[in-house]
């Protein structure tokens, strides 16, 4: 067996992580790697589209029933999905209450010292949005992950999130293993997108890994719950995602250490592919405004 | 007034004195507005029914006296029995200061450890800082030769990245690159000391072992390390196993050897740093041929870890009395191919002996342990061996494995057989189980006064921690010797209950006798 492979997809929530992290995975299972998703999102979907089902036993869910982590046995939250993939959620606490962060660094220190991690090729974590705290960042720590994925979009926000992603595996760069990988741009048909994708992994000072063109048929899998690989194995977007996988696997080892920019150059950048007004501009509009209503 | 300079009272009698009992009384009366004298007895005499013990062990949302303590307690402990270490905890400062009172109320000695004193400032934005100046601090004020860093709650809750952090406090220069800082996480909310100890114990090993492979040298290849597992007997109990060990003629290494630091002479010096394990006996001991766990539920990763790098392990569980001690020594036989000497098979000869002299009054006596899990297993098999009858068995910090282990062990034997196992059960919970179920003996640590108290039942200091009683860690319970001196403080305290219950003259007296 080839040393276990660790890869984390981090992301804005709602940017389409999930999607692409599973429908990624669903294709690198064609190229025979054996692979164990770590779900580390309390709302728990980052294994829905392979077990093609919403996975109801997350380990803080089961914990929480059993009164403790150490009453658990690995088999009640590893569920096997499509075509032999591992699946296990950390959940979370309900919205508002208690630390989430605290339950992404129990459920994965149950996962690891019950031997999920054995006689697997790949584990992936899937994690929300930022890195927001200590806990979200457990997967970048040394001896887990060794590159991170971003996917991001053209959006603004999308852009600002993948910068503040690039900051926490800096730091963490610095002490550890851990390196960017790339980054995903996840099509939102937004405008001079791919080139500004490019520019900011330019920036970033890695790659663009894919740019993955927007498809409803990935909405209609969704739907289904399943991965496009599943649901339509013959698509075009099925042939995306098996070259987003198969790029992927060629990039092991090849990440880098990621040159984050000011909130300042981030700005700049985004009013010069003219994503974002510069105030003189804003100004005038609200003046433009102002003159009509006046009239 | 009943205080004086000339004759000052110490308070165990000044407020026994009038005026306080009647200032006290007072008080209730006017200002207590409690229930009469008449209901406190009547709900306190309820809490002592079988009624409210079937509510008692429902009870689900609330421990009263678990009997255990948190994780970084038990990593600062085994930290300490390292030559010249520091122990380091990242977190708050209160944390520590209870680990070091809890230590020395129990040791009568200093317990010295760090923190890293983080605040409100290091919960929101890291305690990245704290470690960079806590471990300058640390390696300046208190010059270690090594640094041992656990954690707390909070930093756990946060998620603090141990490694990372060392990495950059040393590329900061806090302390030399190649200075030695193992680490263990050791979130308090999990498990108990005895996990703590076990994860500290294994981050020492790990952070001298990790580079180095296996390779068994002549003078090493019949070496034994022994870890002696979370012990409050311990400057004792080690010091006794290595007159054993030394008796065999063995090499042997004791990982976390704490018998100094906790029993300094007063000389005129203080001596912040006494003993242990030095750092050149942690490196070559990875080379032995075996290692040996005194207790197992102390060391289950620890020992997983060395049994990776190629070792022998085995593990026992607080050995004491005959058959246990029989054990720990044929296995060191075994490991090291020495024999066991007649001096020690004259000292099995005698606490056979003694165990046989006193067998009239052990003899279906029946008793309630409670403490680690260990612990419960060591003492249950000794009081088996003694025909005493274990009748109730309790570990807050036990596992569902621990559970089972001790209903196979009360099953090898008839004096087992009315035996129950309580895992996970607090000291509120055992005085339901008592009042309805009682014993003629307890058996456990000073927290037991209070159901001593409480229910009549006599109490027997043998466990962590010993707050109320002075040197009892001074003596050892391990081994033969270890076994008579445990043998002795049973007896004593039957010896004391028959001659309280015979005691009035005229009345109960007729065997008020003066040979037992």
């Amino acid at each position: 067996m080839a040393k276990l492979r660790q890869i984390a997809f981090y992301g804005k929530g709602g940017i389409g992580k999930s999607t692409t992290s599973q429908n990624t995975l669903a294709a690198l299972v064609e190229l025979g790697q054996k692979i164990l998703i770590v779900g580390c999102d309390p709302k728990a979907d980052s294994t829905r589209l392979i077990l093609n089902t919403k996975l109801q036993d997350t380990v803080l869910h089961l914990a929480a029933e059993a009164g403790s982590v150490e009453d658990l046995e690995l088999a009640d939250v590893m569920k096997i999905g499509y075509k032999g993939i591992k699946c296990t959620e950390s959940g979370g606490p309900e919205p508002g209450v208690g630390c989430a962060g605290r339950g992404v660094i129990t459920a994965i220190n149950f996962l690891e010292e019950n031997g999920a991690y054995d006689d697997v090729d790949y584990v992936s974590y899937d994690v929300l949005g930022d890195v927001v705290c200590g806990g979200f960042a457990m997967p970048i720590r040394e001896n887990k992950a060794q590159e991170i994925y971003i996917v991001m979009s053209g959006e603004m926000m999308a852009l600002y999130a993948a910068n503040n992603i690039a900051k926490g595996i800096l730091k963490y760069a610095h002490s550890g293993g851990v390196r960017l990988g790339g980054l995903i741009c996840n099509e939102r048909k937004t405008d001079k997108e791919l080139e500004l994708a490019e520019a900011l992994a330019a920036r970033l000072g890695c790659k663009l890994i894919h740019f993955v063109p927007r498809d409803n048929i990935v909405q209609h899998a969704e739907l289904r719950r399943m991965t496009v690989l599943q649901y339509a194995p013959e698509s075009q977007q099925a042939q995306e995602y098996r070259e987003l996988a198969r790029k992927i696997h060629e990039n092991s080892g090849k990440g880098v250490i990621p040159t984050p920019i000011t909130m300042e150059e981030l700005e700049e950048m985004l009013i010069e592919f003219g994503i974002m007004k510069t105030e003189e501009q804003q100004l005038a509009e609200l003046e433009a405004k102002e003159a009509v209503k006046a009239a | 007034m009943p205080q004086s300079a000339e004759k000052v009272k110490d308070h165990v009698t000044l407020f026994h004195e009038p005026e306080y009992r009647e200032m006290l009384k007072a008080k209730k009366a006017a200002f207590e507005c409690g229930h009469t004298d008449e209901r406190v007895t009547e709900v306190a005499d309820w809490t002592k029914s079988w009624d409210y013990r079937e509510k008692n062990l429902a009870r689900e949302a609330l421990s009263v006296n678990p009997m255990k303590a948190c994780q970084p307690l038990g990593a600062v402990f085994a930290a300490q029995g390292f030559a010249g270490t520091m122990p380091f905890v990242h977190g708050s400062q209160g944390c520590v200061s209870y680990y070091r009172s809890h230590l020395s109320r129990h040791f009568k000695e200093p317990s010295s450890a760090v923190s890293s004193s983080m605040t409100e400032d290091a919960a929101v934005f890291g305690g990245l800082n704290n470690m960079v100046d806590g471990l300058a601090n640390t390696y300046a004020l208190y010059k270690p030769e090594m640094i041992a860093v656990s954690t707390t709650c909070m930093s756990e809750v946060i998620g603090e990245d141990l490694n990372s952090f060392i990495k950059t406090a040393k590329e900061k220069g806090s302390v030399p690159a190649d200075y030695h800082v193992p680490y263990a996480h050791t979130p308090a909310f999990v498990g108990s000391h005895v996990n703590g100890y076990d994860v500290a114990i294994k981050g020492i090993l790990e952070h001298f072992w990790q580079t180095d492979e296996r390779k068994p040298v002549d003078q090493m290849s019949h070496s034994v390390n022994i870890i002696p597992g979370f012990d409050g007997y311990a400057p004792a109990n080690i010091r006794e196993m290595k007159r054993m060990l030394d008796l065999m003629g063995v090499s042997y290494t004791v990982l976390s050897d704490v018998s100094d630091v906790y029993d300094t002479p007063s000389d005129g010096q203080f001596r912040m740093y006494a003993g242990g394990t030095t750092i050149e006996q942690t490196k070559t001991a990875l080379h032995a041929q075996g290692t040996i766990s005194l207790q197992q539920y102390c060391t289950e990763k620890t020992l997983e870890y060395i049994a990776g790098k190629g070792q022998d392990v085995a593990a026992f569980h607080y050995p004491m009395g005959v058959a246990a001690t029989d054990r720990f020594l044929m296995k060191v036989a075994a490991i090291t191919g020495k024999d066991i000497p007649d001096q020690l098979t004259l000292e099995r000869g005698r606490l056979v002996d003694a165990m046989a002299d006193s067998q009239a009054y052990l003899h279906g006596r029946t008793f309630a342990i409670y403490g680690d899990p260990d612990f419960v297993y060591g003492m249950t098999e000794f009081l088996l061996e003694l025909g005493a009858e274990p009748r109730h068995v309790l570990a807050t910090n036990g596992t569902k494995a621990w559970e089972a282990k001790m209903k196979e062990l009360l099953a090898t034997s008839p004096f087992g057989a009315q035996a129950q196992v309580w895992q996970g059960k607090d000291l509120w919970a055992l005085r339901s189980i008592l009042a309805t179920e009682p014993t003629e003996l307890l058996i456990g640590n000073s927290y037991g006064k209070y159901l001593e108290r409480d229910l009549g039942i006599p109490l027997i200091r043998l466990t962590f921690p010993i707050f109320d009683r002075h040197h009892h860690h001074r003596f050892p319970t391990f081994g033969y010797q270890g076994g008579l001196r445990v043998l002795v403080a049973l007896l004593d305290k039957i010896f004391d209950a028959l001659d309280a219950n015979t005691i009035i003259p005229g009345v109960t007296d007729i065997s008020y006798d003066l040979t037992r």
